[in-house]
């Protein structure tokens, strides 16, 4: 077995630190944004964008979930989470399709 | 940028280092750099130790090609900063401007080796559909790209489909060429600490 990529692990401790850690957004709040799933609005409609079509991101959806009572702080960390559940998706898919094709290649 | 602590909620210390960084390269501090620099317990210190692994830690890739492979993810992504940034970056790493932005306009017939083409039209693929199947997988290692080096190109990845969306949602401002030029040398001897 290989030693585990250092970037996994640094990896590994970014997800850990802004769901697990301290925060001005609730854990529970950071996990939904993380995950883009069972968020109200109008923070749903700002969290899909960032994690699906960011560039469709406007003024209109930041002022909208401030408005709501969300402080800055707050939605800076739910902003952060939600990109980085996205990415985390497909990096960890990408890793499970990786390792798939390494075990298919030992049987040939 | 659309939220004002990104733009002014700094300590003092950091606030002193922003106008020397301003002063050393005549250009303003580019959002990016500000970003990593706010509340970094909470993102950006524990993502910069993954993206300086990822862009500058041992790999077989060199840096002009793992700083294509983030021009080329946020390009899919039309991450105007980004694009800008890793464009100058790769350009200037690789000494080849003509090469990167080739291989931006049609990855298929850049003057790029195959394991790169292989590698970049998967990271694509990752980028605009959210997931690759074992079947593109294989077919990036029968380009001839060893495990380590789609492992190392899956973390450049990471690492820019996280701070594309954060620059769109965030509204990083888009400079000019200049700017870009200067940021690509600071990252070039500094790296992404």
């Amino acid at each position: 077995m290989l030693p585990e990529d250092k970037k996994r692990t640094a990896h590994r401790t970014l997800v850990t630190r802004i769901l697990e850690g301290d925060g001005r957004a609730s854990r529970a709040q950071r996990r939904a944004a993380f995950e883009n799933a069972g968020l109200a609005e109008p923070l749903r409609t700002l969290i899909d964008k960032v994690a699906r079509q960011p560039r469709r991101v406007t003024d209109g959806d930041i002022a909208a979930v401030l408005a709501s009572g969300e402080s800055e702080d707050q939605l800076f960390e739910l902003v952060v989470c939600a990109a980085i559940g996205q990415a985390t998706r497909q990096y960890e898919t990408a890793l499970e399709a990786l390792a798939q094709a390494m075990t298919g290649q030992k049987k040939e | 940028m659309r939220l004002k602590i990104l733009d002014s909620g700094y300590s003092f210390g950091t606030k002193v280092l922003f106008a020397l960084i301003h002063a050393v390269s005549r250009q303003p501090v580019p959002d990016a750099a500000k970003l990593v620099f706010y509340r970094p317990d909470f993102y950006g210190a524990p993502m910069k130790e993954i993206t300086q692994e990822a862009m500058r830690g041992p790999s077989a890739w060199s840096v002009g090609d793992r700083e294509l492979m983030a021009a080329f993810v946020s390009q899919t992504n039309e991450c105007a900063f980004c694009i800008g940034a890793h464009t100058a970056t790769a350009a200037r790493a690789y000494h080849d401007e003509a090469k990167v932005y080739a291989a931006l306009a049609d990855l298929e017939t850049a003057p790029i080796e195959e394991p790169l083409r292989a590698t970049l039209r998967m990271l694509g693929k990752l980028t605009a559909e959210q997931a690759v199947t074992t079947d593109d997988i294989r077919a990036v290692l029968a380009a001839g790209v060893s495990r380590e080096q789609i492992e190392d190109a899956l973390a450049v990845s990471f690492a820019f489909n996280t701070t594309d969306r954060l620059a769109d949602a965030f509204g990083f401002f888009v400079p000019g060429p200049k700017a870009f030029e200067a940021g690509a040398k600071f990252l070039l001897r500094r790296g992404y600490r």
